[in-house]
């Protein structure tokens, strides 16, 4: 078991022109842990969908929510703890969509699980957070 | 969201810039329908996307189907790096009509 470092934590409203510094943070954390740059792009794509959820489904559009967003490591892994206050999440709703419907929307989902090693979603114990976190491997 | 709007031969071409992100796909969807409903065809142009995310990616899903349902063409040019990656993480490269640029489209005819 190796020790867990945090890098860093952010915390931003729930406003989609917040997303493009989200983007950047995310590029520039995983580049210096060593991540090429391919995964580097690739952790940003999954990120980014992970908070649109949160704009649009959890907060559903209200700009004035807040996300926070955990950075920490450990050697060999990037772990990303996603905290927000919206509407609950219906974990039985959450499935990667099924590819051959060619439709608009529903992708989100599918980006994450595609890139990400590990997804959990969960309710905080108090009943008044959603939690998301996803684990990558640093390569 | 920026982009540009030029005509070349039977086509509209929609050129997209920048981040194609939930901030600026709203502009990038009305861009696109807008010409589908008058009855143009369309290209759009991601050579300048530097980010595209599954907003964005629902405002081409849309434009490609609405193109279908009138009978008109829709297809994807010279598609950045970002914009490519995220189509083939979505599985949707073999579903867009996609080309290397304006030119090759148009050299093909018909």
């Amino acid at each position: 078991m190796y020790p867990t470092e945090q890098l860093m934590r952010l915390e931003f409203p729930s406003r989609p022109d917040r997303l493009k510094i989200l983007r950047c943070t995310i590029q520039c954390a995983a580049e210096m842990v060593g991540c090429r740059s391919d995964t580097a792009n690739q952790i940003v794509i999954a990120v980014n969908e992970a908070c649109m959820n949160i704009i649009q489904h959890a907060y559903e559009g209200d700009p004035n929510g807040r996300i926070l967003v955990e950075i920490s490591q450990t050697e060999r892994q990037l772990r990303f703890q996603l905290t927000d206050s919206g509407k609950p999440v219906d974990l039985a709703r959450i499935r990667p969509r099924d590819l051959n419907d060619i439709r608009p929307g529903g992708l989100g989902v599918h980006l994450i699980s595609e890139i990400m090693d590990a997804v959990e979603y969960r309710r905080s114990a108090d009943g008044k957070e959603n939690l998301l976190a996803m684990l990558k491997g640093i390569a | 969201m920026e982009y540009e709007i030029k005509k070349q031969d039977k086509f509209t071409i929609v050129l997209l810039k920048g981040d194609v992100d939930l901030y600026y796909s709203p502009g990038a969807r009305e861009a696109i329908l807008e010409h589908l409903n008058k009855k143009q065809n369309v290209l759009v142009d991601l050579s300048q996307v530097t980010y595209i995310d599954s907003s964005g990616v629902a405002s081409l899903v849309e434009g490609y189907q609405m193109a279908k349902d009138h009978e008109l063409e829709f297809g994807l040019v010279g598609a950045s790096d970002a914009a490519i990656n995220v189509l083939q993480l979505a599985r949707l490269d073999k579903v867009f009509p996609i080309y290397g640029s304006v030119a090759e489209r148009l050299s093909r005819g018909d």
